[in-house]
């Protein structure tokens, strides 16, 4: 036991293969081709070279004699007013994908988005951004869209004229049967609208709203409890307890973009007075969310009623029944204390589906006062609005043939209903089937009509995320393809009289808004401001659809409408009334106590399967587990041993475990259902609990790369319980298989260790008790540890012999605060699409040769079966004394005046000592061609994946960001603090005369993609030599937490972290006996 | 070292050239004529109807005999029309295209550029351009006398060989000493081998001087589609440089202008009538009327009819300048914010009737200008942070003129390469 804080079983045990790895920073000889093979293992390595040299000297002289080509400079015909070609162009839109909403700006250059920012004026993400949100501008230019409309099979191309035409036919010829529009949640209003008016045209038709992981439980239990089913508004900000039931809201729960900031708000520090919110998280799981937590619990999956009522009665004091682990009944009784003791400023928040402990959870939140407080119910969130069982009924009536015609948009239920095989067998005796889905996704292939729809930068629209919140969009490219707005395919066939859905949403708009002016303003913003147009925007809620007037839409179409109109305070008149009954439901299903539970989960960038065809998502390391592509089995320690005997105490068995990417396949039963998949050992799950991602083992329709690391699905898993879909499996049966499956894992990538010794404090963690205790004792322990070098205050000159260089103008420094990372990888992905970083596919990530500039590592603490979760973003430190750049052969890695430590892609010969030489170990080297940069286009197809030659088409190459080089094979990169962000803001600045504006005021002249995608402000970036620039004020404002990591070592890093605080009382400190005491399960 | 301070003269000899060349053009600045060139140019002449009305005269028409209605017009056209018939009547008559307001011009640059008018006579004989100083060749070019000399030495030395060796072997056979058969000098291997050092040497020289240069293509000076000549249009006829290329002062790219910005002028100037001659680098004459033929072609207009924009079809320019891809450049900076004129990169392009690549943009080339070019930094209020250089300035410790842009930081890696 060395650290404190551990990364791998390997790192905690020190294990022999640990310290093994800990010694190089790279584990093969370069090789020729990207073959795994070195040139002295062939088989004849004298012809072999000889073979390359040949080669390389034809190749190298064919490419140089060919003649310069002519290049074209073309300019517009016409040029209009508003483009400067070579320079972006922002437009305020917004991302929808099913019932997400977030509002965006698009950067647009020379026509093409290549990167979403978020829109800094919405009152609802302040600017932040998701993963999904980030990465979905590579949508746009996916290859496995579907590019026209058909009918039946995808080679016959039709028009939209033909298609509209035959479609009219059938339409006509139902003889009466009813119409059946399928979506996943929409949230806009004049869509809804359109709905309206396309339904009114076929009598006994309805829109049935399908969610793949659905909230109908806690709209049915807010309809019980509240007589409105609706979910209200979250205000984790007003919290000062924040209690989570297996809720992931930070990461996939409901609405993350918009709890995140809040969230946050209460994680923050102010070092003069150290106060923040308390979270304790129940689940079975360890989730994304969860690793924030203060303090954690565990229980089955099943349990979670149990646990929802054993908290009620806590608080209600009426004693803690029905609970039988003494570490969890300690935890519900200790969280009862708090939440009683924070009245009105605390809520309770579950991701149950079951609309029994939906309702217990809001009689909780009644008896702590959260109801006006910390829960709004004057605006409601819009983001989910299915109800299982009306689709469950569709089904019925579908398998009846009962329906005539079925118009799918966004739904996939082939794929994401538990029973599969009755969607498609009720699919197939519908007449009539349409998809407007942009991809040949499981439920389109069914489907005798499809007419794609546009990407959604392609299109207008509007969204009501929140309830008198609104967010516009607007198309930010020309359609790529033969594509159509599906509001206009609604609108064409419901007759109206040549009306686009452009014109519809500008009627709208300009009535409500009130003129040409307010819509203009409104499509610049983006949003439409509850503040600002309070007057002319009446709220409406989640459920005026049927009120949607049925009128053509150029007499005014009526603003939306209130329906349950809300009391003041933000309070909903509670009914508890249902409690008896779903207080006795829950105890009739008395918790197992024996046996394994499947648990089934959703992945930050994967989601309910939106995100299994985008490879940036695919690649995105998942927080916890640190795995990329591929879904597995997460199963704990505990059952590790006992079930398979792996013994993480014993340094073979971990080695065994973790040192190959093969892992062992454990085959799941539950019923007549199994799936088979390799397993992952995740501190922190309950013993007896398995968990499984869902959104995996999509059909290959949807592109390359679902077919690489695809994982398989688990969906059938779910189960109808005859009102709502359970993601919970009581009865679980695993089996050894014998057979192996790599995981491309990244966690074991980066080491900080050297054969010299363990560097320990990379992560600094401290209890708020104690920090406000000892306010000054991080400051003493660097203190200490500089003492030898000049201390604090000398180190910087006395800790080297090498000379001070000075920084006369600008230097730039980052600030990041671990207290509020949550760990949900936006910043990854947005640092992908900044930088036109690669995705190197799944085998190459298995070979440690994944190029992400920025990560973000996981760090354990403590107790093994619950351990503490600490994410840290690691990325290039721009050390003023940088170890890479003393071991570049040719300079080609250096120090700029502003303290940039900068990489020449042009000059780098690929020796990797910087690499090798960095303690951070954040550089990446290019082993193959990985995004098409060299002059043989195509050359690398057999050597990698599929996913990862999509950047050599054309369309995809659409996305890369023009000002930032394109690498090729064999050379060194890491992150450069966006310099193409800083130098374009310090450009502005000096056209404009004036010095540069990092933060002061809060304006902005730049910011690096990671700070501006953050939806908690983790990142503050800036010019240190400004004393009022945000950053110079953080670091004044924060001596006591600030620290560098591995400082000692003299690189004088230009990033400082802020040490993370965790709301306990008690020490957080080396070994596991600690923890034994605070109730972790 | 040679090649640098050759390098550095001939820089130093265009800095001077330009200098001179700004000058003269700063002096017209002042007068109406370029600030007519400037603002009026693309919708009025003097003498002719173009998009609006032909302005010699003005000034005794309609409410115009009163300089303040003319002011009020040009500041605000849309609200001085509102309460004018003759101005309605104007605007009816030119197909209500309504004139663009000007509120940056002050009265004195109206004034200005009323008095530019009156002084031209009823036909108007063009200016003749402004700087015609051509540009020296490096003189005493010695490379032909030292290769000279260098062979006349070879061949000396190689007799002197032979002598020596043709002696020792006398004075071998006198002294009966060796009696091997001598060999001749092309089967001497000290002979071979210094050949064949000399080829190597040579061959590699140009083999790496020849690799260097690849990517690169000073005068480079392909045939257009349209032979435009800038020295017509920016030489003779003084036309702003950002007339046409807009973006210069605020984008990356200064922008190749356009249909519309030529058809601005074109829809009025149908014929080539210049004392210039058209003459492009293989010394053959191009006939400008025609050339404005093939513009019209692109535009898909009819001289005298009304031109519908939408027609029109952009023009497949040569690229001449061509920076590789991972070389970041930014005209704003570089005009805007650095001040540096067009010609200290483009050459003398106000002189080039066909325009060719005057730099060899290498990067040697860039870094020598980032060493000698002084940063506006008392006028750009970005270097105000820069502290303690102002504080060396007011000790009198530094002076403006060393602040030059290496000295900022421009000649780091990452300010050019991303």
């Amino acid at each position: 036991m060395g650290n404190k804080h551990w990364q791998s079983f390997g790192e905690l045990n020190r294990t022999e293969a640990f310290n093994d790895a800990a010694k190089d920073e790279f584990r093969e000889d370069l090789p020729f081709v990207a073959d795994n093979k070195g040139l002295l293992e062939a088989v004849r390595p004298r012809r072999d070279f000889l073979k390359y040299l040949g080669f390389s000297t034809a190749a190298a002289a064919v490419a140089a004699s060919c003649e310069m080509p002519v290049k074209r400079v073309i300019p517009f015909a016409n040029k209009p007013e508003d483009i400067v070609p070579g320079t972006a162009n922002y437009y305020a839109t917004t991302y929808v994908q099913d019932g997400d909403a977030v509002s965006i700006l698009a950067k647009v250059r020379d026509g093409r988005p290549i990167k979403i920012e978020g829109n800094e004026l919405s009152p609802i993400t302040f600017g932040g951004t998701s993963a999904r949100v980030q990465a979905s501008v590579l949508d746009l230019y996916d290859t496995a869209r579907l590019r026209y409309p058909y009918i039946t099979r995808k080679q016959n191309e039709v028009t939209h004229e033909a298609i509209d035409r035959a479609i009219a036919v059938d339409l006509a010829n139902l003889g009466g049967a009813p119409v059946v529009l399928l979506t996943s949640t929409i949230n806009s209003p004049t869509t809804k609208g359109v709905i309206a008016q396309f339904l009114a045209k076929y009598p006994g038709s309805r829109h049935i709203q399908y969610d793949a992981v659905s909230h109908s439980g806690m709209l049915l239990a807010n309809k019980a409890s509240y007589g409105r089913q609706a979910i209200p508004t979250y205000r984790f900000d007003n919290a000062k307890v924040i209690v989570s039931l297996s809720a992931d809201f930070l990461g996939t729960w409901l609405s993350p973009v918009e709890f995140a900031p809040q969230y946050a708000k209460g994680r923050k520090i102010n070092e003069q007075n150290p106060a923040m919110s308390k979270h304790i998280q129940f689940e079975s799981v360890l989730s994304m969310t969860g690793g924030c937590a203060d303090e954690r619990y565990l229980h089955r999956p099943s349990e979670i009623g149990a646990v929802a009522v054993a908290l009620l009665n806590a608080v209600n004091s009426t004693g803690t029944t029905g609970i039988s682990d003494a570490k969890l009944k300690a935890g519900i009784e200790k969280t009862a204390t708090l939440l009683n003791a924070n009245k009105g400023a605390s809520v309770v928040v579950c991701g149950s589906n079951d609309p029994n402990v939906q309702i217990v959870v809001n009689a909780i939140n009644e008896a702590i006062g959260a109801n006006g407080k910390t829960i709004d119910w004057n605006t409601t969130l819009n983001y989910r609005q299915g109800i299982d069982s009306d689709f469950a009924q569709l089904v019925e009536d579908m398998n009846a043939g009962r329906i005539g015609a079925l118009l799918i948009h966004g739904a996939n239920p082939v794929y994401t209903w538990s029973d599969s095989k009755s969607v498609a067998d009720g699919i197939k005796k519908v007449k009539v089937t349409i998809s407007f889905n942009s991809k040949n996704d499981e439920t389109t292939q069914l489907c005798k009509y499809v007419i794609p729809d546009h990407h959604f930068l392609e299109s207008w629209g509007d969204a009501e995320p929140r309830s008198g919140s609104y967010s516009l969009m607007q198309p930010t490219i020309y359609p790529l393809f033969k594509t159509r707005q599906w509001q206009d395919s609604l609108l064409k066939w419901s007759g109206a009289p040549a009306t686009d859905y452009y014109t519809y949403l500008r009627q709208y708009w300009l009535g409500v808004l009130g003129g040409e002016d307010g819509w203009n303003k409104a499509i610049q913003d983006g949003i439409v401001h509850p503040a600002t147009s309070a007057t002319t925007v009446k709220t409406s809620t989640a459920t005026q659809d049927s009120t949607m007037a049925k009128s053509t839409p150029n007499v005014a179409i009526p603003a939306p409408v209130t329906t349950g109109a809300p009391t003041s305070g933000g309070t909903a008149a509670y009914n508890g009334g249902g409690l008896a009954a779903a207080t006795a439901a829950i105890s009739a299903n008395a918790p197992k106590t024996s046996g394994t539970e499947l648990y089934l989960y959703q992945k930050v960038g994967i989601g309910a399967g939106q995100g299994a065809s985008n490879p940036w998502l695919q690649e995105l390391p998942d927080p916890v587990t640190r795995a990329t592509w591929d879904n597995y089995i997460i199963i704990s320690p505990a059952m590790a041993k006992s079930l398979l005997g792996i013994d993480l105490e014993k340094a073979g068995d971990t080695d065994d475990y973790e040192v190959h990417p093969e892992k062992q396949v454990l085959k799941v039963t539950a019923g007549n259902k199994t799936v088979e998949l390799p397993f992952l050992i995740v501190p922190g799950t309950h013993p007896n609990t398995i968990g499984i991602a869902v959104g995996y083992g999509r059909t290959p329709e949807l592109g390359k790369a679902v077919t690489v690391g695809g994982g398989k699905n688990v969906y059938p898993f779910t189960s109808y319980t005859g009102s709502t879909i359970s993601h919970i499996v009581p009865a679980v049966t695993i089996e050894k298989t014998g057979n192996t499956y790599p995981l491309a894992l990244v966690q074991t990538h980066n080491t900080y260790d050297t054969p010299q010794g363990n560097r320990t404090e990379v992560v600094k963690e401290i209890s708020l008790a104690e920090f406000k205790a000892k306010p000054n004792e991080i400051l003493e322990e660097r203190e200490e540890e500089l003492e030898p070098f000049g201390g604090l205050e000398h180190f910087e000159k006395q800790g080297t012999i090498f000379p001070y260089h000075e920084k006369p103008g600008v230097k730039w420094g980052m600030s990041v605060d671990m207290n509020s990372c949550i760990g949900c990888g936006a910043c990854v992905v947005a640092c992908i699409s900044e930088n036109n970083i690669a995705i190197v596919g799944k085998e190459e990530v298995q070979r440690f040769h994944d190029m992400h500039w920025l990560r973000i590592d996981r760090y354990y603490s403590g107790n093994m079966d619950n351990p503490f979760v600490t994410y840290q973003p690691m990325l290039c430190q721009h050390c003023d004394n940088a170890p890479c750049e003393n071991v570049c052969p040719v300079d080609a890695t250096n120090h700029s005046s502003e303290g940039l430590n900068q990489m020449a892609y042009n000059r780098c010969i690929g020796t990797r000592y910087c690499a090798n030489n960095c303690p951070y170990k954040v550089r990446r080297f290019n082993w193959a061609d990985y995004t098409g940069a060299d002059s043989f286009p195509d050359n690398q197809r057999q050597v990698l994946d599929a996913a990862v030659m999509n950047m050599n088409e054309p369309l995809t190459r659409m996305v890369l960001n023009p000002d930032v080089t394109v690498r090729s094979h064999g050379v060194m990169e890491k992150c450069s603090f966006c310099v193409q962000r800083l130098q374009e803001g310090k450009l502005k600045a000096k056209r404009e005369s004036r010095p540069l504006k990092t933060g002061e005021n809060n304006e902005w002249d730049l910011k690096t993609a990671c700070q501006q995608a953050c939806p908690t402000n983790v990142f503050v970036f800036g010019n240190v030599n400004d004393p009022n620039s945000a950053i110079s004020q953080m670091r004044k404002n924060n001596p006591q937490r600030s620290y560098g990591v591995i400082e000692f070592l003299h690189t004088l890093p230009n990033v400082n972290y802020l040490t993370r605080i965790r709301n306990i009382d008690e020490h957080i400190g080396v070994g596991e006996e600690h923890h034994e005491g605070e109730g972790a399960a | 070292m040679n090649h640098h301070s050759r390098l550095g003269k001939h820089i130093g000899s265009v800095v001077i050239l330009f200098f001179l060349f700004i000058v003269g053009f700063k002096a017209n600045a002042q007068n109406g004529q370029s600030l007519f060139a400037a603002n009026c140019a693309s919708c009025h002449q003097v003498n002719k109807r173009l998009v609006g009305p032909a302005l010699a005269g003005v000034e005794e028409r309609g409410p115009w005999t009163d300089r303040k209605a003319l002011h009020a017009w040009i500041h605000n056209p849309a609200g001085f029309m509102k309460t004018d018939p003759y101005t309605q009547g104007l605007f009816k008559e030119y197909g209500g295209v309504m004139m663009t307001a000007f509120p940056g011009l002050s009265e004195k640059d109206i004034d200005a550029i009323l008095d530019y008018i009156k002084s031209v006579p009823a036909a108007t004989a063009p200016v003749p351009g402004a700087a015609t100083a051509t540009n020296p060749e490096a003189s005493g070019d010695n490379t032909l006398l030292f290769g000279i000399l260098t062979l006349i030495l070879a061949i000396v030395s190689f007799v002197l060989l032979q002598v020596n060796s043709n002696l020792k072997r006398l004075a071998d056979d006198k002294e009966g000493v060796g009696g091997t058969e001598p060999l001749p000098f092309w089967r001497n291997k000290a002979y071979i081998a210094f050949v064949a050092v000399i080829l190597f040497l040579i061959s590699g020289y140009f083999t790496v001087s020849g690799a260097i240069g690849l990517g690169r293509s000073q005068k480079y000076e392909p045939v257009q589609p349209i032979f435009y000549s800038h020295k017509v249009h920016a030489g003779t006829n003084q036309i702003s440089c950002l007339y046409c290329h807009g973006n210069t002062e605020v984008g990356k790219q200064a922008n190749i202008p356009s249909v519309n910005i030529c058809m601005n002028c074109h829809m009025g100037i149908n014929e080539y009538k210049g004392p210039d001659k058209l003459v492009d680098g293989d010394g053959k004459e191009h006939d400008g009327t025609a050339e404005i033929q093939k513009l019209y072609q692109y535009a898909g207009f009819e001289y005298g009819k009304l031109w519908d924009a939408s027609k029109a079809q952009p023009i497949p320019w040569v690229r001449i300048h061509n920076l590789p891809d991972h070389v970041y450049f930014n005209h704003s900076q570089h005009v805007k914010v650095g001040k540096v004129q067009c010609q200290s990169c483009h050459g003398e392009i106000q002189n080039m009737n066909e325009v060719y690549q005057f730099a060899d943009l290498s990067m040697g080339w860039c870094i020598n200008c980032h060493r000698n070019t002084q940063v506006q930094f008392k006028d750009n209020g970005f270097y105000s942070i820069y502290e303690q250089y102002h504080e060396k300035i007011k000790n009198g410790t530094l002076d403006t003129t060393n602040i030059t842009v290496e000295k900022i930081g421009g000649t780091e890696c990452q300010k050019c390469h991303y």
